[in-house]
């Protein structure tokens, strides 16, 4: 009888939410020792293949987090949600999350596109999105906390790492036809003129393209002597493998990517990838304890002793815990408190520290290089010694003292 | 240029073999079968699991392909297609429905996944289908390389044609194949046996497709929606080449993969693609039966 009362006010208290102030309705949540949190990936449709590994390191901190104790005392109680690899289903299933949930916080989206699609839901309800991927910068919203890299983070160190150590100057620069590969393009460029290099060529192929035969024979009459690749997705099996069955071998004419991670390898096969060199702030072949211990955790968790992790399903396990220390820190869980509590929090996780930058809310992550072996796993050639501070605008001329996006806003005077 | 042609035969190898299957079935059957892509599709997860509970390589994979595909298309022309003959735009959305239950059935595995039983080389996923060492080694002949994987595909699919042809014009069944095409009624008023010969023709045409579900999946990623974008290609080459032609089917598709070769290496892909869906629609407006329809009564 008790909890069926117990219940019963409880809705009614939501009901009467609904008509009441706002800040009624935060206090619904932690009054029960609970906050709900939203989740929203993919958990169905072509994007599933990552976006499931996502929601499940999440899924994976958020139970360690209440094992150990919850959040102040309190636990997390995750909503999850399907957004069914459709940028429209995202948009709705956001809306669903903070409107009818009222969830102070959504960790979610993997694409850019369905990122693009939530911000609305987001901005105009002020509520908090976390996001995890690695992503194309040129976004400075107040309302959502970026725990992948941007360009600054993949590139800055890559490119003249190719032109220095690798000692090649002639790009090809080809990529999947959308914002991501061809915001990386223009920082490219940038970084290669810079550096003393040149491109060569700058080519696209749609989304999901599989037939990589005139491509590929084009790099090879193009005289580049490197490729630098934002292929994304699927197509990333097809490019590898013509690349190997033309001919080309990764010592004279190596692909360098900025997508390529280790989902991608697995489905390939390794000895396609062998040789090639991709930009992460994570590779599950980080060689610490912290990394260990994580990959046996998430091994676990799933229950497949092959799983692979890797950078975006690393930020998704670690930004459940900033988040946490931002609550933690705020004493309380709403979107406002959250964002200003997030602000330099800073967490050990298995690529190392990472800090919340208090005036882009982006991380800063430590930009890694590695170099594929035929067992499927990289080596780290080259890494930074420090976490490189976050620049969302570094296409357009952001500096570490000329920062656009700050926590007043974004200045688009200096676009 | 020796480049082009090649890149050029191989693109056409690969439609034609997919339009091989298609051909029959839409030609001597009058059979939309928008679910050719997830038999070639339920080809390359074949040749998936044969690698990974079998131990088999692509090339015994080959067979196994087309038993299953075939196998698969004796039980949708048992259920769906037998009861939708001469109901051409039925077969059409009949064979959608399939097609969308045979996909989301690999990608849920079989609906065990609701279960929490996994079968490893199903799912959502890309798959990794390994393919033998002899057939990705490239062999360099002074500057011009040969590819082993699209010659081997090139040489497939010309023996798959030439066993076609001679199924279809050498064979007993292959005559009332042919006849049926030309008039079902006649056909069965001179005893041929309509129901069973269609049935063979049908899954000879779904194994055809299994067949090339394995070669696509050495060089093309193995997921459980790879099939929708090959069946539009299949239809390209068979309304093009004219229904029913054999020889049709194979010009068409050479001329087609020449064409997209040829764009794809001088401009982008993006824009041979586009020729060629100009040429498909010129030839369409210019010969409304394809290049080589035969005269039907």
């Amino acid at each position: 009888m008790k909890s069926n009362r117990r219940s019963f006010l409880k809705s009614s208290v939501a009901f009467g939410g609904a008509l009441a102030a706002p800040s009624l309705l935060a206090s619904r949540a932690s009054a029960a020792g609970e906050i709900e949190v939203g989740i929203l990936f993919s958990l169905t449709g072509g994007l599933s293949i990552v976006e499931q590994s996502l929601a499940d390191a999440t899924m994976m901190a958020i139970e360690e987090i209440n094992a150990s104790g919850g959040v102040a005392g309190q636990t997390i109680v995750p909503i999850m949600e399907d957004g069914a690899s459709d940028p429209k289903t995202f948009n709705e299933k956001a809306s669903k999350l903070v409107l009818r949930d009222r969830v102070p916080t959504v960790f979610g989206c993997y694409t850019s596109a369905s990122r693009k699609a939530v911000l609305p839901v987001f901005e105009r309800r002020n509520n908090m999105l976390f996001y995890p991927t690695y992503y194309e910068g040129f976004e400075c919203s107040k309302n959502v906390v970026y725990t992948g890299a941007v360009p600054n983070q993949q590139l800055s160190n890559f490119i003249p790492w190719i032109i220095n150590t690798l000692g090649k100057k002639k790009f090809f620069i080809v990529g999947s036809n959308y914002i991501y590969p061809r915001e990386m393009a223009k920082v490219s460029k940038i970084l290669i003129e810079q550096n003393g290099g040149e491109w060569v060529a700058d080519e696209y192929l749609e989304l999901g393209h599989s037939e990589w035969g005139a491509m590929v024979s084009r790099i090879k009459d193009s005289g580049c002597d490197v490729v630098l690749s934002n292929v994304v997705g699927d197509s990333v099996v097809s490019f590898y493998r013509e690349y190997k069955n033309q001919g080309i071998s990764h010592d004279a004419l190596p692909i360098c990517a900025t997508v390529t991670s280790e989902i991608e390898i697995a489905a390939m096969g390794a000895e396609f990838a062998a040789g090639s060199y991709t930009s992460f702030p994570y590779f599950q072949a980080i060689d610490t304890p912290e990394n260990t211990s994580f990959i046996e955790r998430y091994r676990a968790y799933t229950g497949d002793q092959n799983a692979v992790t890797h950078h975006a399903m690393e930020s998704s396990y670690f930004q459940v815990y900033l988040w946490k220390q931002a609550v933690e820190a705020a004493g309380e869980a709403t979107p406002d408190a959250i964002r200003e509590a997030i602000k330099g929090q800073t967490f050990a996780a298995p690529n190392g520290q990472v800090t919340i930058d208090p005036e882009n809310l982006h991380a800063s992550l430590t930009p890694r290089i590695a170099q594929w072996g035929e067992d499927g796993q990289g080596t780290i050639i080259d890494a930074f010694p420090e976490p490189v501070t976050p620049l969302p605008y570094v296409a357009y001329g952001e500096a570490g003292d000329n920062l656009f996006c700050t926590a007043s806003g974004l200045d688009t005077s200096k676009l | 240029m020796y480049e082009a042609l090649f890149i050029g035969m191989s693109l056409g190898s690969i439609l034609l073999l997919i339009a091989l299957g298609l051909s029959i079935t839409y030609g001597a059957m009058g059979v939309i079968n928008m679910a050719h892509g997830e038999l070639v599709m339920i080809g390359a997860y074949t040749a998936v699991l044969a690698g990974i509970y079998l131990n088999m390589n692509l090339l015994f994979a080959l067979p196994l392909a087309f038993a299953v595909s075939a196998g698969v298309g004796i039980v949708l022309e048992r259920l769906v297609i037998r009861r939708l003959y001469g109901r051409i735009i039925d077969t059409l959305l009949a064979t959608w429905g399939v097609a969308i239950v045979l996909q989301q059935l690999i990608r849920l595995e079989f609906g065990l996944a609701f279960f929490g039983i996994n079968i490893e080389g199903l799912g959502p996923g890309l798959q990794n289908m390994s393919v033998p060492a002899f057939l990705t080694q490239s062999i360099d002949l002074g500057g011009f390389v040969i590819q082993p994987y699209r010659t081997f595909i090139i040489f497939v699919t010309a023996a798959l044609t030439v066993l076609t042809w001679y199924l279809v014009y050498r064979t007993s069944i292959g005559t009332q194949v042919r006849a049926i095409m030309r008039n079902p009624q006649m056909a069965a008023a001179c005893g041929i046996d309509v129901k069973r010969v269609s049935a063979f023709t049908f899954a000879y045409g779904a194994g055809l497709a299994g067949v090339a579900g394995v070669l696509l999946a050495g060089f093309r990623t193995v997921m459980p929606e790879m099939g929708s974008s090959v069946v539009v290609d299949g239809f390209l080459v068979v309304v093009v080449g004219g229904v029913g032609s054999l020889l049709g089917t194979v010009l068409s598709a050479l001329m087609l993969g020449q064409i997209n070769g040829v764009f794809a290496l001088l401009f982008n892909d993006i824009l041979a693609r586009a020729v060629v869906f100009g040429v498909v629609i010129a030839i369409i407006l210019w010969r409304p039966r394809g290049l080589f329809a035969f005269k039907s009564r």
